[in-house]
């Protein structure tokens, strides 16, 4: 009896424990019931900028690496990160940590946005709504294709676009893993066309104003940077083409004055200790960083903490040289460095959650000027005066004329120095950093070894 | 107890009463210190008259007129037949019995004999680890348990320790064994929020142990199912025993101090080797080395302005910060144990409070713990018990161990910084002083200006009702709780800002975690004998559930540094909360036969069912066998007298690992993704529904011997484990948005062999014996489906080699010509023989990668010593890890990398190239060039070692000082840890296993898993601990 009550017992408590096999987990959702509504669709977009936010895109990465790789004239790099020191010194390996991580995350974001655009018909509040988010969606995707094929492939225009090797565009949210995963790269044509065409639909879409997240100008501001690198140095037709589209896109966003020029220089920094954390009109796209959520990278590289300013900080990694502090004019207000020691670091950067800017009007300024200088053209104003413009807001007088392009791309460089448009420049306008050519292997970035370990129908870049 | 002995007493005297037959009277002594034998029968041969030795170990009893002999006998000790003679007065001493194999073994759900085992189980007594200082238990097993491989990941308090049994058994899933403590599997992890892991057996009292039992083949471990695979470890605590009350009080007190220093640079040596890296450049740029823009001058203004300007008048002035990173260790001990109880209770208390601080600066550790165990035998037919146990623990803890706040990295600060700033005399770096001097974060500063301490509550119970249902059958029940409660705490006070940079106006922080782990099971035990059968079957059932909730808050802008809870922060910066949770429901059944004492057989299977699992494979069922053959018991062994015992056993089984994740198998969004104070969430794991364990079939043939009596016996095992379905992070394009997914694909070997060897040398006065082990496991990946996992810096994954594999360009020295390094290039010419040309930095990368040395080691051995001469005893302990090797390379790149960086070097960068022709192995110092200091196998090197682990001295006061103040036992000894060790490695201790935890380097895998292991960065040696204790019995 006593035997059977045992048994008894044993049977009902296995029985009664199977449900409890059941688990649900507590900070996270099945897929399925993810992406279900309206609401779902928005905070997905959210979580897109979230990943855009990343130390690894535009939380500074990206900004860093086009500034630091192969730069040793501007910047004495004394960190001790590998993989920014190997930029730096222009000897990347196929490993290098900060390749992957940003290639790894741009492509997270694309994802991300990918899921927007995949559950855009469920906004149905209102036209203008569901427009919006979908070209929010398409600028967070149009971005990223547009920094890897930059940063992983040749620039436009070394050798055949058609052939060139590009990287792969992604247009679908990854729901399960497939064969179809494993993509070969596109060619540089291809995603440059994808981008366009995004950014195009997304000018379209998004309203002129719309808080802290993309708008019409974001979109616009973008196509003036995509344009300008296909516009090269304006020596064939297709180039003088497209520095024709590149000159109306930053004329649009000029004209819109919705994102004025900063009185001074010196006000469009320091936006978390003086600025309420508010991005200046003039950033035309930023990533906000609040004590709450973000870090800011290049604060992190370029940065360095300074006793007398309370609330900076940085591991004061990225020296500059005294060659380029010489390069500013006496009163240029933009020869901005902070002495610490006997080592200068760009003031630029020092704020702790300071945000990030990724294009301001005084790029499109310059942009505006280099294209219509290079067309012979004076759409929205003379090259003269958009350069005289930028100068005269540094506190330098008024140039009487321009020696060339040289004086636009040199007034370029200086207004832009450290905010991560170096590299690309100097690819664009075929350059040489630091001794090595525009065109060297060396400073197109490694497809990670880990992705080509992964997918056989990858191709790896010269060089590694 | 007296009156027990009254009655055997009046027993005697009746027998003599009626048989008026001669009374022979004595003493039965121990032979190991002379004092008296209480409880010992004496028995006349052949016959049923006996006695029973009194308290003061003396008899009296009546024998036959002539002839005959008596046989005395005890439970542990050697009985011993004597021959009456003509004699009446018969003393004599008993010693212990040397057969080993005659003890019990912990099984899980039961016990059996260890002459009966037919699976590999090894045994850790409480008694043999008893006077050796371990604050946490799972460093008993090292070098005493064959085949398994413990290391401490460094010599921090509390720190994680890793622990493989028969070797690293996967690759993403869990490699640690399963912890039973009573019944109830336990909780083995807990997330910190600062720091490296930290080890959760630390709530554990070792003084409590009665024994450990490592189930290391399938047929031992199988009927733990699908989480047996890494082996099972059972503790079991002490109980009390009916009889007198015995109290014991030890208390032990010592210091400590690293193991190891290295050396480097003195301030002229680094000035001498920066100018050598600066010149190269200058000349490099055509620039003399006095011009204001050239390197040389930076070195200067470096050495300058991290000296205070001191470098410019005293360059010979030193610093060696390591005296900044160590402090003397301190520890103290008290440990209380009560036991004792009636044929109805029985009970064992005990209570240990101990403090530690660190070898490392500011770092401490102090642990209450308090436990009752109790049985009770209601009535004649069930009986129950339980068991509780507490503890407290507080850790004032260092970051991990890439932090810049890290003691330890100071090592890379110039050597004429000074220790303090000497205008404000506080640390350098430390506000209102400049406070970037100090090449990196001087991290004495977050020690004097910070504190980050975590707390936790443990309680360990389980109560149990045992039943006899008819005769043979018994039914079994248990309830355990295993409940963690941690509390961490840290404030960083504005001082701290160029570490934290987020502590403008002071940093808090605190974070809570609180694991429920409950653990029922029920089960039958039949046992049966028939003729020459023997039978023993358990049957049952197990459920898990186990919940871990988390929650933590950070805070930023206090009033002041006096305000430190975040209740005072202005703003609350962070904030989150987690919970986890899975639950296992299993069936299992065991059958142990036995016929004629010779031929053994064990079956067991058991059903798994898991929350982890995937909806198409919630339930695993793993069965095993084994076989055992005692040959000895055979007729033509039996006459071969130095052959005691020889046994011969075969097990087979599957076992599974199901630590893979609470929800591996789901595909996820986490709502964790907003933006600038809006909400958010990502797709955060791509799912699969088919995961399901890992699943290891085992084989082990293993042969227990006892030769001479048993003074010498032993086991030699041979084993394969066979791992298949390894749960890979597998990876997948990342252009999918996801970095890999989890599934069962691929398989490992794990083969070995083990020896243990335990000898009484000498078993007279002086009494010596030996116990010696090894093991020896070969790890290869033998398919991953063509899956390559790289951790940071060298260890991968790679088929045809072993798990964590350290995988880089190799090395090839210095070109003589020209001080570059050099690397092979390792590539397949066309004709598939190896290019073994070298090319310098400018063709690295065309160098391949190739497997240049591995994190486990080939042999792991342990050898003991214990001698004992009248009141002495001393115990000699070492134990050795040969054939692995460590990566330095984390800090060797900076620190022993000729001068790539400004970092202070070690000592053996001074011989850097230098000259034309010059043969050396360290290449020419360029300042910032990376000539060498490129990942390579330069910095892989030889991490075997021998380490006098323990050494103890004690010596026990007589019994006869003793009785006199009623002791009954007083023991002083000495104890020795680490006190010697025999090793090349270049760095502080071989004994090593960074917790890179949050370093941003690579950050593609979880640095802390199978893969990344032997890896030193700037990581705490172990300390070299003098211990004085006192055991008080009575």
């Amino acid at each position: 009896m006593k035997k059977l009550i045992g048994l008894l017992l044993l049977f009902a408590v296995v029985t009664s424990c199977d449900d409890k096999l059941n688990i649900e987990p507590f900070q996270q959702l099945d897929q399925a019931k993810a992406v279900s509504t309206e609401k779902d669709v928005l905070v997905t977009l959210i979580g897109a900028y979230d990943g855009l936010q990343s130390v690894n895109a535009y939380g500074g990465d990206m900004h860093t690496l086009s500034e630091l790789t192969g730069n040793t004239e501007d910047i004495f790099f004394t960190g001790t990160f590998a993989g920014l020191s190997d930029a730096w010194k222009a000897e990347m390996a196929a490993t290098n940590g900060d390749a992957s991580n940003m290639w790894t995350r741009a492509y997270d974001v694309i994802n991300r946005a990918n899921n927007v655009l995949s559950g855009i018909d469920k906004i149905t509040s209102s036209t203008s709504a569901k427009d919006r988010v979908e070209g929010e969606a398409l600028f967070l995707r149009a971005a990223m294709h547009f920094e890897v094929v930059r940063l992983y492939a040749k620039t436009w225009d070394d050798g055949d676009n058609n052939t060139n090797a590009g990287v792969p565009i992604l247009l679908q949210p990854t729901k399960t893993s497939s064969s179809a995963d494993f993509r070969p790269r596109n060619t540089v044509a291809q995603v440059y066309q994808q981008v366009i065409d995004d950014l195009t639909r997304a000018e379209l879409l998004l309203p002129a104003s719309n808080s802290i997240y993309a708008n019409k100008n974001s979109a616009a501001a973008l196509l003036a940077r995509v344009k300008l690198t296909q516009g090269v140095t304006g020596s064939t037709p297709t180039q003088l083409a497209a520095l024709a589209e590149a000159r109306n896109a930053a004329d649009r966003v000029i004209a819109s004055n919705r994102n004025p020029l900063a009185p001074s220089f010196a006000s469009l920094w320091f936006t978390f200790l003086t600025n309420g954390g508010n991005s200046p009109a003039e950033y035309i796209f930023s990533m906000k960083v609040t004590n709450q959520d973000g870090v800011n990278a290049l604060n992190t590289y370029f940065g360095i903490g300074v006793s007398s300013i309370s609330g900076t900080a940085g591991r004061g990694d990225c020296k500059i040289t005294a060659a380029h502090r010489a390069k500013y004019a006496v009163g240029d207000t933009r020869n901005y460095f902070e002495q610490v020691g006997s080592n200068f670091y760009s003031r630029k950067h020092l704020d702790r959650f300071g945000n990030v800017p990724l294009v301001r009007t005084a790029e499109m300024f310059l942009t505006r000027a280099e294209a219509n200088f290079r067309l012979g053209t004076a759409v929205g104003d003379t090259p003269l005066n958009d350069v005289n413009r930028i100068r005269n807001r540094a506190g330098l007088a008024n140039l009487t004329s321009l020696n060339g392009i040289g004086d636009i791309l040199n007034e370029r460089y200086l207004e832009l120095a450290f905010e991560g448009s170096r590299l690309h420049d100097i690819k664009r306008t075929r350059g040489s950093q630091s001794g090595l050519p525009w065109n060297s292997p060396k400073l197109v970035f490694p497809i990670p070894q880990v992705e080509i370990d992964t997918n056989k129908e990858l191709r790896q870049n010269e060089g590694y | 107890m007296k009156k027990f002995l009254l009655l055997c007493f009046s027993f005697v005297f009746v027998l003599s009463a009626w048989a008026q037959e001669r009374v022979i009277t004595g003493r039965v002594s121990s032979s190991e210190d002379g004092s008296a034998l209480p409880g010992v029968n004496v028995v006349v041969k052949g016959t049923t008259t006996g006695s029973v030795t009194d308290a003061d170990g003396k008899y009296s009893l009546s024998v036959p007129s002539s002839g005959g002999s008596l046989v005395f006998s005890f439970i542990g000790l050697k009985t011993t037949e004597i021959e009456i003679g003509d004699r009446t007065i018969i003393d004599i001493q008993l010693g212990l019995d040397v057969t080993q194999l005659a003890e019990i073994v912990v099984t899980g759900f039961g016990s059996q004999i260890k002459q009966d085992l037919t699976g590999n189980v090894a045994s850790v007594k409480g008694s043999d680890i008893a006077s050796i200082q371990m604050p946490t238990l799972d460093a008993a097993l090292q070098g005493r348990a064959a085949g398994v491989f413990v290391t401490n990941s460094s010599g921090k308090l509390g720190q994680a320790v890793t622990v493989r049994v028969r070797g690293t058994g996967s690759i993403s899933a869990g490699s640690e064994p399963l912890y039973v403590v009573d019944g109830v599997p336990i909780t083995t992890s807990v997330n910190n929020a600062y720091g490296g892991a930290t080890n959760p057996l630390v709530d554990i009292n070792p003084s409590d142990i009665e024994s450990m039992e490592v189930l290391k083949d399938a047929s031992a471990a199988a009927i733990y199912g699908s989480r047996a695979a890494n082996g099972v470890i059972l503790i079991t605590t002490k109980r009390g025993k009916s009889g007198k009350t015995s109290v014991s009080i030890n208390y032990s007190t010592g210091t400590s101090k690293e193991t190891r220093r290295v050396d480097f640079l003195n301030s002229e040596q680094y000035a001498e080797l920066i100018f050598r890296a600066a010149k190269y450049n200058d000349d490099l740029n055509g620039l003399p080395t006095n011009d204001p823009s050239s390197d040389s001058q930076y070195a200067r203004d470096l050495m300058s302005y991290h000296s205070f300007g001191q470098w410019d008048t005293d360059p010979k002035k030193t610093y060696n910060w390591q005296d900044q990173a160590f402090q003397e260790g301190k520890v103290n001990q008290l440990d209380l144990q009560l036991s004792g109880g009636n044929e109805k209770t029985k009970f064992f208390a005990s209570m240990q409070h101990l403090e530690q601080e660190g070898i490392m600066y500011g770092t401490k550790l102090t642990r209450t713990t308090g436990r009752v165990n109790l049985d009770q035998k209601a009535n004649d037919w069930f009986n129950f018990g339980v068991t509780m146990s507490m503890a407290r623990t507080l850790n004032v803890r260092l970051p991990n161990d890439g932090a810049f706040s890290n003691p330890l990295q100071s090592v890379a600060l110039l050597p004429m910084t000074p220790f303090n700033d000497p205008t404000t005399k506080l640390p350098t770096g430390t506000p209102p002083g400049d406070i970037n001097v100090g090449l990196y974060y001087n991290p004495r500063i977050s020690l004097d200006y910070g504190r980050y301490e975590q707390e936790s509550f443990r309680n360990l119970s389980n109560i149990y009702g045992t039943a006899k249902l008819l005769s043979g059958l018994t039914f079994q029940t248990e309830f355990g709780v295993d409940i963690l409660a941690q509390n961490e705490e840290g404030y960083f006070q504005t001082q701290t800002i160029r570490n934290q940079t987020r502590a403008t106006n002071g940093v808090g922080s605190n974070a809570s975690a609180f694991v429920v782990n409950l653990n029922a099971q029920n089960y039958l035990t039949y046992t049966k004998d028939i003729g020459k059968s023997s039978l023993n079957v358990v049957g049952g059932m197990q459920y898990q559930q186990s919940s871990a909730r988390y929650s933590d808050v950070e805070g930023l802008d206090f009033p002041s540094d006096s305000y430190k809870k975040i209740n005072s922060a202005a703003t609350k910066s962070d904030g989150s909360s987690e919970e986890t949770a899975f639950s296992f429901n299993s069936l299992f059944l065991r059958a142990n036969y036995k016929f004629n004492n010779k031929y053994l057989a064990t079956f067991s299977v058991r059903r798994d069912g898991s929350s982890r699992f995937g909806s198409n494979a919630r339930y695993g069922v793993f069965p095993a066998g084994s076989v055992g053959w005692v040959i000895s018991e055979e007729n033509f062994l039996k006459s071969v007298s130095p052959i005691s015992f020889l046994k011969l056993r075969a097990s087979y089984g599957q076992v599974g690992n199901a630590e893979i994740g609470d929800f591996p198998q789901r595909t996820l969004f986490s709502g964790d993704a907003g933006y600038a104070g809006a909400a958010g969430q990502r797709p955060s794991q791509l799912g699969n529904p088919d995961l399901r364990w890992e699943t290891t079939d085992q084989v082990d043939i293993g042969l227990d011997f006892g030769f001479f009596n048993n003074r010498l016996t032993g086991e030699i095992d041979y084993y394969e484990k066979n791992t298949t379905g390894l749960l890979l992070n597998v990876n997948i394009p990342r252009t999918t948005g996801f970095r890999s997914q989890n599934r069962n694909v691929g398989s490992l070997q794990n083969r070995g062999f083990e020896l243990v060897l335990n000898s009484q040398n000498l078993v007279g006065k002086l009494k010596w014996s030996t116990s010696f082990n090894i093991g020896y496991n070969e790890n290869k990946v033998i398919n991953t489906q063509g899956q390559i996992i790289d951790a940071q810096f060298f260890n991968r994954v790679q088929e045809g080699q072993p798990v964590g594999v350290f995988y880089t360009v190799e090395y090839a020295g210095v070109d003589p010509a020209n001080g570059d390094a050099l690397f092979y290039k390792n590539t397949r010419n066309p004709d598939g023989s190896l290019d073994r040309s070298t090319v310098n930095r400018l063709g690295y990368n065309q160098a391949q990668r190739t497997a240049v040395g591995k994190p486990n080691p080939d042999y792991i051995a342990g050898l003991t010593n214990n001698l004992s001469y009248k009141g002495f005893d001393l115990s000699v302990f070492f134990n050795g890890v040969f054939g692995n090797q460590i990566s330095t390379y984390g800090m060797g790149r900076f620190s022993s990398a000729n001068m790539r960086f400004e970092d202070n070097q070690t000592v053996d960068q001074l011989a850097a190239w230098t000259t034309p022709g010059q043969i050396t192995n360290i290449p020419q110092a360029r300042f910032f060039q990376n000539n060498g200091a490129q990942l390579s196998s330069r910095y892989v090197v030889d991490g075997s070692f021998i380490r006098l682990r323990n050494v103890t001295l004690g010596y026990s006061l007589p019994t006869s000082l003793l009785t006199r103040v009623k002791l009954e036992r007083v023991r002083l000894y000495v104890s020795g840890l680490n006190l010697l060790t025999i090793t090349n490695y270049p760095f502080w201790d071989p004994e090593v296993n960074a917790d890179l935890q949050g370093q941003p380097l690579a950050g593609n895998v979880n640095p802390t898993n199978n893969v990344a292991q032997a890896n030193d960065f700037y990581t705490p040696p172990q300390p070299r601990t003098i211990m004085f204790g006192v055991n008080i019995g009575f």
